[in-house]
């Protein structure tokens, strides 16, 4: 799955980084915790937020997530797009609520098993 | 090779604007070719206690030293000190202000967090007198 991908399925508006949109996505965590965010993100390039300040774009940068989805229809303003712009990360906006936003990536991702596998694996 | 330092003064006032020393770190860290994931569990590291310094001590300042095996960073404030360490250090205990929650804080993993990130984790505290972090990261 693409970050193009990812702006189609939840109908994202892309507010920058337009050039990097056929980069891979590696793993999504969804948070609106920060402190969440830096203790548990691991390996994972896209992150689904509706929190919306400054913090949220160093978070990010800090454990090497480029890719942002704000939820909820929240807008990041000028400051927070410039900041992430000089660190070349890609912000998108979509209306979807974050269960919604997860739910859609999460049929769509190629890597998703069925629920049976899933619980198997827990055993 | 001699070691490297970087100082940064972390100003207290300045919600919004907290993390950027991080951030510079960070960048300087990529400059120098270190491993990624060193330089992800160094930016953690401080990245909370840049916060942590803002959120509950008035700013301080940030000091990391690159050495050739290691690098240390100690974060040294002049703010109330920790009464108890302990429950300091538990996930989920936070004495920290509506403001710093509102931008995504305040959840009690900061501290945690940073011992997670980091080979050695250390709290000297003086109630009434400030509090240094100092954490290593091995570079292995």
């Amino acid at each position: 799955m693409t970050v193009r991908d990812v702006k189609e399925l939840l109908e994202a508006e892309v507010l920058c980084g337009e050039d990097r949109l056929d980069e891979e996505i590696c793993g999504c965590f969804a948070s609106d915790f920060m402190s969440d965010i830096l203790a548990f993100a691991r390996d994972q390039n896209l992150l689904i937020t509706g929190m919306l300040n400054p913090q949220v774009i160093r978070t990010a940068e800090m454990v090497d997530m480029p890719f942002i989805v704000f939820v909820r229809g929240k807008v990041p303003n000028e400051q927070m797009i410039e900041l992430a712009e000089e660190s070349g990360m890609v912000l998108l906006a979509s209306r979807f609520r974050m269960y919604s936003a997860c739910g859609i990536l999460f049929m769509h991702d190629p890597n998703t098993k069925p629920c049976k596998t899933l619980y198997s694996d827990q055993k | 090779m001699q070691d490297i330092v970087f100082r940064s003064e972390v100003d207290g006032n300045d919600y919004q604007r907290a993390g950027e020393a991080s951030r510079h770190t960070k960048s300087a860290l990529k400059r120098l070719g270190l491993p990624p994931e060193i330089i992800r569990r160094v930016g953690v590291c401080m990245y909370e206690g840049e916060i942590n310094m803002v959120i509950h001590a008035d700013g301080g300042t940030a000091t990391l030293t690159v050495g050739i095996d290691k690098i240390v960073i100690e974060l040294k404030d002049h703010g109330p000190g920790i009464p108890d360490i302990d429950l300091a250090m538990q996930e989920g205990w936070s004495t920290a202000n509506t403001e710093a929650q509102t931008l995504g804080f305040g959840a009690g993993m900061g501290l945690p967090n940073m011992k997670r990130s980091s080979d050695e984790f250390k709290i000297d505290t003086v109630v009434g007198e400030g509090t240094t972090v100092t954490m290593t990261i091995y570079i292995k």
